[in-house]
């Protein structure tokens, strides 16, 4: 086992979890796509942790606060998505153009 | 790891081949249920993934944590904002759609060349991995994490009273007008929406 695999497929799910990001319509489609961004970052890390820093294993602590700040931004995000829908009826992000001019 | 080296490269490849599967059902299933529970499934092979990385703790924390708060709060926000709309076309979504696929796979072909190319500082001269990884993560809590750590209880407390603040009703302007209505001491003071909307709460009083 090599520290490339995980560092690929972490990139991979990164870029997954970018096309969802830009691409889907549903605004809980996006949070979830944010989470797969999240959990690219968090195998990148516990990765870096495994195979470059062993002894002390800082990357797991790094792993354990990401963990901590996307639960987080769970529950706020879907709380905005919740508002949002009470107000405008609708989950579509194309017509969340509150901010748009 | 004291796991045989052929058994770790088959698991890893099962684990994989489970992730990118998993995560592209998420982003390209129509329905979003389906999406809910195939994120679970990328959360729980990437547990797996952190079991093969020599981290227990963080590994049942990533199933506790994701698969069990967050998977969960994602499918009562499906529940809560479940509208079956059909979303109207705009000009030029599936250009945007390839154009997002090219740069995605533009973006990735960077970062696999970078992951390829870079030498990386391999620490091979120590194999010996942690015995208990619980200890050695509670020692760097209490001690040189310690300003983060208690800065991640005050952060999530502040994220669960923003997130009820916001998921909350609004308040109601002016209460005097229903007399009638039983009101007790423990209710909130909130608008009533979805029972005026039923339209049975006239005849009631």
């Amino acid at each position: 086992m090599q520290l490339e695999y995980f560092l690929l497929i972490a990139a991979a799910l990164f870029c997954i979890g970018i096309y969802g990001l830009i691409t889907s319509r549903n605004a809980v489609r996006v949070l979830m796509s944010i989470e797969l961004m999240l959990n690219a970052v968090n195998l990148n890390l516990m990765g870096f942790s495994n195979y470059l820093d062993p002894t002390a294993i800082k990357g797991q602590v790094f792993t354990v606060f990401v963990i901590t700040v996307a639960a987080a931004e769970a529950a706020v995000g879907l709380a905005i998505i919740l508002a949002i829908y009470r107000n405008r009826e609708t989950i579509d992000m194309e017509q969340f153009n509150l901010l748009k001019w | 790891m004291n796991l045989a080296e052929g058994v770790q490269i088959v698991s890893f490849g099962i684990l994989a081949v489970m992730i990118l599967t998993a995560a592209l059902g998420v982003v390209l299933l129509s329905n979003i249920v389906h999406s809910a529970f195939l994120l679970a499934g990328v959360f729980l092979s990437i547990s797996g993934l952190y079991l093969l990385l020599n981290a227990d703790f963080v590994a049942a924390a990533q199933i506790l944590i994701y698969v069990g708060a967050v998977n969960v709060l994602i499918l009562f926000a499906i529940m809560l904002v479940n509208k079956q709309e059909d979303f109207s076309k705009i000009p030029g979504s599936l250009f945007r759609k390839v154009a997002t696929g090219v740069v995605c796979l533009g973006l990735f072909a960077l970062l696999g060349t970078m992951v390829l190319v870079t030498p990386w500082a391999l620490d091979s001269t120590s194999p010996a991995v942690i015995e208990n990884t619980i200890i050695a993560l509670g020692e760097h809590f209490f001690s040189d994490f310690l300003l983060p750590f208690e800065l991640a209880s005050v952060l999530l407390l502040m994220a669960m009273v923003g997130a009820i603040i916001l998921a909350r009703r609004d308040l109601i302007p002016e209460v005097s007008e229903t007399t009638d209505t039983v009101t007790t001491s423990l209710t909130l003071p909130e608008r009533p929406r979805e029972l005026s909307s039923i339209g049975n709460v006239g005849e009631n009083n």
